[in-house]
């Protein structure tokens, strides 16, 4: 059933902006289209920055790919700053549920000596990957090259800042201020951490902005978050510490709805030509070494034995879904 | 017991603990290789951990406060648009003001995310990079609510539809262009002074506010609910582009007089493209706000007064072109609007000579001046018009090779001479509109060496060809369509079709 409520109907002279009709037709176009498309300036720039005198403000140059359109790097979920922050504020909402739920049981405080371990020890360092993270992306968005790719990394900028602040608050309600203290210790001297922070600062020195996104945002990101919200929350379930789960919800939700992202990404750039495929691939395998190394390191505290078994199920994974984006 | 621990936390360590907390100093890398470009400036930071956050709003916190925003903005958007609303605004000569301000905010609110996104890579400090990094999806947020709002007007009126094209070809855009353009290829400190503190502090109420208060004067719903929900991120912004420079200022004493120099050269900059406002606010709001000269003595002589007299302990004086910006607050509107009258066909924009009763309101706002030099000017110009001899300037007038206007602006305290300034640089005559821009080109020559200014351009057929036809083609400019009188235009006439179909059965 519908009723047919009236509104006075005057033609419009035109359906859109010129550079949207020209790429699109004359036609209404998505509110993902008018807050995106060909928003960047690519041409008569009026000075030289002096931070990067032989580079204009925005060049295709602070990257090796070449794309035919760099708004090929089409976000599959069509975030502009509405639709993100109306999809974070829910997933934000579900997680502070499922962590409040935890806090109220008074989890925090009963947590098993192993399982608190595993939190104190190996997830709340993490905080400062997730920071590292922020600042390659936020790095992507400042030299990127179009809207498209460079306003998304923004928002994943800060998506990591909200994970680390997240890890900060699973930190303070397990052990207050000195969780943290002792999580910022284990990460710049306990030698498990020592790979991964030597792979971290490496990525804040590379210069193009597309292999920091390969490497962090493919690469360390597909090794490193499988391998502490898959396999060291089962670890951590199996000490019965729910906690760990409860209290990473956001990360859960977050990389699922972030990774096909990050492969439609991907994806436009190995598409657009061998040349890009050969420079991905070599970052891939560049990345995926450094990161494999920096994974076994910490594999081999938390699990052991088992830690090769873990490595390889991640391997596994990470392969297959490396086939599907096309490498 | 752990949680009474946590709980125990002032706000202020629990926000240290989710921001700076999560930095470290690098040993794998060399902290100047992850941070290159904080230190060529000359500014001396000492101790980063003495920023004092100037707004503590955890990520959890701002994406639900946001969202919330967005809701209620975009169902006011919805609203509008399926009501027509652009049929309610004062008079279709408003819609002008806003075609200003769409070509214009848009793709600049852009690069102020640009240029955030780089503060927030590269200084070294945590607490400063996180408080950038916030701006700089604020400024995603205004460029794209604005842009969704603009697309509403596009619809059904003419001189939006190139805004794209045009900000980068169009002379007077050239303008704010080139403000932001000179900003983001500075260092990370310069930009903060320039945008941070210059345009988003100093300069706010006089730029972004009178667009957003014009349109709640004028019946634009649309544009002043983007306008009001942005009222709390710009207030951040302040705050954030205050705290910045009370940080250089304590760090270090020979800080003081790099960033005296910026704060001269930006406040300066940032005057000249004020000149636009003040000609939107005198001119082309038919329900007026406030005259441009009340504006300035409000919001510059006044409250900015009070902030230089506040930073006058850290040695900050209150900058030298303040006393030629005070004089022009009698003149700049009158003498844009001018501009934009004769060169009317190179121009996005309608324009017209004030009916009676806004030429009596502007002889009132302006006895020193508007009397005597502005209002015989525009009657003998409405007299040639009614003898179907419309004035209009063909030939083309020198840029300032600094903040690019056409050098139209008069000698200060001598209304009656045009000002001019040159200067020669390796060989080369360089052109100037002011004492100030003359300057700011002397302190960094191989900067303003690089401007790309317009008219020349033309005279060298850069700009789609020679001819006129040509430059119009590469522009996206409708000659008649997107330009010259609004009396005849097809936006008037469209205005008052649409209005008669929304309030009567004819």
């Amino acid at each position: 059933m519908q009723i047919d409520l009236q509104t006075i109907n005057i033609k419009p002279l035109r359906q859109n902006f010129d550079h949207l009709t020209a790429r699109f037709g004359d036609k209404p176009a998505s509110r993902y289209q008018e807050a995106t498309y060909d928003i960047q300036q690519t041409y008569l720039y009026h000075y030289k920055p002096t931070w990067e005198p032989e580079l204009e403000i925005f060049d295709e140059r602070r990257t090796a790919i070449r794309m035919k359109d760099w708004y090929d790097f089409k976000d599959p979920r069509q975030f502009y700053y509405g639709t993100y922050t109306l999809a974070r504020s829910r997933m934000q909402d579900a997680a502070d549920a499922a962590f409040e739920f935890a806090l109220d049981s008074g989890m925090p405080e009963t947590l098993p000596d192993a399982a608190r371990r595993l939190i104190v020890e190996v997830l709340v360092p993490m905080r400062h990957y997730e920071w590292g993270a922020n600042m390659n992306n936020t790095f992507i968005s400042a030299y990127g090259y179009g809207t498209a790719i460079e306003a998304a990394c923004m928002f994943a900028a800060m998506d990591r800042l909200g994970i680390a602040q997240q890890l900060s608050r699973v930190g303070l309600a397990v052990d207050g201020e000195a969780a943290l203290d002792d999580a910022k210790a284990r990460w710049m001297d306990a030698a498990e951490f020592q790979p991964l922070r030597r792979l971290v600062e490496d990525t804040f020195v590379a210069k193009d902005w597309f292999e920091l996104f390969v490497a962090q945002n493919l690469a360390m990101d597909g090794w490193l978050h499988p391998f502490l919200y898959t396999h060291v929350e089962q670890l951590s379930l199996k000490e019965s510490g729910a906690f760990f789960g409860l209290s990473s919800k956001f990360q859960k939700d977050w990389s699922a709805e972030t990774v096909r992202w990050v492969d439609a990404m991907v994806k436009a750039a190995i598409g657009d030509s061998d040349a890009n495929r050969n420079l991905v691939a070599g970052w891939v395998v560049h990345y995926t070494a450094r990161t494999r190394e920096a994974v076994e390191a910490l594999a081999t505290a938390v699990f052991g034995d088992e830690a090769a078994s873990v490595v390889s199920v991640i391997d596994e994974a990470f392969a297959a879904r490396l086939t599907k984006i096309g490498l | 017991m752990d949680m009474k621990a946590d709980r125990k936390l002032s706000l202020k360590d629990r926000y240290r603990h989710l921001t700076r907390g999560l930095g470290w100093e690098t040993s794998y890398q060399k902290m100047d290789d992850v941070f290159p470009y904080d230190k060529y400036e000359g500014i001396k930071i000492h101790d980063w951990d003495k920023w004092e956050d100037p707004f503590r709003l955890t990520m959890d916190a701002y994406w639900k406060y946001q969202a919330e925003k967005e809701r209620k903005l975009y169902a006011v958007l919805d609203a509008f648009v399926q009501s027509n609303g652009h049929l309610n605004v004062t008079d279709a000569r408003y819609i002008n003001a806003i075609k200003l301000f769409f070509c214009a905010f848009p793709p600049l609110e852009y690069m102020a995310h640009r240029g955030f996104s780089m503060a927030g890579r590269q200084f070294r400090g945590v607490g400063t990079r996180v408080a950038c990094q916030m701006q700089s999806i604020d400024e995603i947020r205004h460029m794209q609510t604005q842009m969704h709002t603009a697309s509403n007007y596009n619809r059904y009126y003419n001189g939006i539809h190139a805004m794209i094209h045009q900000l980068p070809r169009i002379w007077y855009m050239s303008v704010p262009k080139s403000f932001f353009d000179d900003a983001i290829t500075a260092g990370p400190f310069e930009w903060m002074v320039a945008i941070g503190f210059s345009f988003e502090y100093v300069l706010t109420n006089l730029v972004f506010v009178p667009f957003m208060s014009g349109a709640a004067f004028n019946g634009d719903l649309g544009t002043m609910t983007f306008g009001f929900s942005a009222q709390s991120d710009e207030a951040r912004h302040m705050t954030l582009g205050l705290e910045c420079i009370k940080f250089m200022l304590e760090q270090d004493p020979a800080n003081v007089p790099i960033v005296q120099r910026w704060i001269d050269k930006w406040t300066w900059r940032g005057v000249r493209v004020l000149a636009l406002v003040g000609m939107m606010m005198d001119y082309m709001l038919p329900k007026r706000i406030m005259s441009w000269q009340e504006a300035w003595e409000i919001y510059f002589e006044q409250n900015g007064g009070a902030l230089f007299k506040d930073l006058a302990r850290y040695g900050i004086k209150i900058p030298d072109c303040v006393e030629q910006a005070t004089l022009e607050k009698e003149h700049i509107s009158h003498q844009l609007w001018a501009g934009i009258y004769q060169w009317n066909f190179g121009t996005a924009l309608h324009a017209w000579i004030p009916g009676d009763d806004e030429l009596d309101w502007l002889s009132a706002k302006y006895p020193n001046s508007f009397d005597k030099y502005y209002r015989p000017r525009l009657e003998a110009w409405r007299e040639m018009a009614k003898d179907g001899k419309r004035f209009m300037n063909t030939g083309l007038a020198m840029n300032c090779q600094v903040c690019q206007y056409p050098t139209i602006f008069t000698e200060p305290g001598d209304p009656s001479t045009l000002c001019h300034r040159e200067l020669d640089y390796k060989g080369e005559k360089y052109h100037f509109c002011s004492d100030h821009c003359k300057t700011i080109f002397e302190h960094e020559p191989e900067k303003y060496v690089q401007s790309w200014l317009p008219m020349p351009q033309l005279y060298q057929g850069t700009c789609g060809g020679g001819g006129v036809q040509e430059w119009m083609d590469w522009v996206h400019l409708v000659p008649g369509q997107d330009n010259m009188d609004f009396e005849g235009s097809q936006d008037q006439r469209n205005f008052a079709l649409w209005k008669g179909l929304a309030s009567s059965n004819k």
